[in-house]
């Protein structure tokens, strides 16, 4: 096989004609990877591909999300001694917060949950043990963005 | 180097082992860190009480290990997008690995101050 091209006409190096033309088509040859009807269906989707490619971009937008976090609660205006109750209901009285807070628990709660999914799947052997931890996981998951969606849409300033 | 591992070691083994403690701690952290939180909607007192061991001393040398292991994450996850992503990134993954650590010690460096200080007022008087 020195080359795969082909002669766009069709025309053989002998004859010297055109083997084929609009009244005699040459035959369609079909790609050998082409699916068709009797190709099997694929039995997994992407999933996979879009976790791998969730990671990524959930990643980029907490790198910004939590970063800012940190600077606000560890860093700015006298670092950790200052955040208490009132400080959580000075800043949750704006939707920019409650908003960042929000996209913030959700895409790190998965990121994560996506993280230890891995995690599990490469070190945990025995088929039972991978389905035991991750039902732990997802439970877990679930409840605590569940909680936290919930402390954040029903805070109540004045609860006392 | 045992026979028949799939680990190779040096930069890009390091940082992948690195990558996954960290990732592993920080979510513990934040399933922690939702639940305490949660204790506003308990009583302003209850969130309080639980805030006030936040700024305990040695939680404040564990919020400086929290800060260390989200900066290394994040640093090094941006590397491994770049490293996906970028058509040079396989062959720069050292250089970007060793860029990564350099941001990090001057991170690291400037947060001696922010997050240990009222630790070390609290411990030494201000």
């Amino acid at each position: 096989m020195s080359t795969t091209e082909t002669t766009a006409s069709g025309i053989g190096p002998v004859e010297g004609a055109a083997l084929y033309d609009v009244d005699n088509p040459a035959p369609v040859i079909e790609a050998p990877r082409q699916r068709t009807k009797k190709t099997p269906k694929p039995t997994r989707g992407n999933f996979e591909m879009y976790g791998w490619l969730f990671m990524r971009l959930s990643g980029i937008v907490l790198v910004v999300l939590v970063i800012g976090h940190l600077l606000i609660q560890l860093v700015l205006d006298g670092g950790v001694s200052k955040i208490g109750f009132a400080f959580v209901a000075g800043r949750w009285a704006s939707p920019w917060w409650q908003v960042w807070d929000l996209a913030m628990l959700w895409l790190a709660m998965l990121h994560g949950a996506n993280g230890l999914r891995t995690v599990i799947n490469d070190y945990a052997e025995r088929a039972n043990t991978r389905l035991w931890l991750k039902g732990l996981l997802y439970t877990a998951t679930v409840f605590t963005i569940l909680l936290g969606t919930l402390v954040i849409f029903t805070f109540d300033p004045n609860i006392r | 180097m045992p026979a028949g591992t799939l680990y190779r070691g040096r930069e890009g083994m390091w940082s992948w082992v690195a990558h996954r403690v960290t990732g592993v701690l920080i979510f513990f952290f934040l399933f922690v860190h939702v639940l305490d939180t949660a204790l506003v909607r308990v009583s302003p007192e209850a969130y309080d009480k639980v805030v006030a061991t936040y700024k305990t001393p040695i939680v404040a040398v564990l919020e400086y290990g929290l800060v260390a292991a989200i900066l290394f994450h994040a640093l090094n996850g941006l590397r491994v997008i770049a490293v996906d992503f970028w058509s040079k990134g396989p062959r720069y993954q050292k250089q970007m690995l060793w860029t990564v650590v350099g941001v990090w010690v001057v991170l690291m460096l400037g947060a001696i101050y922010p997050v240990l200080g009222h630790a070390a007022r609290e411990l030494f008087g201000s």
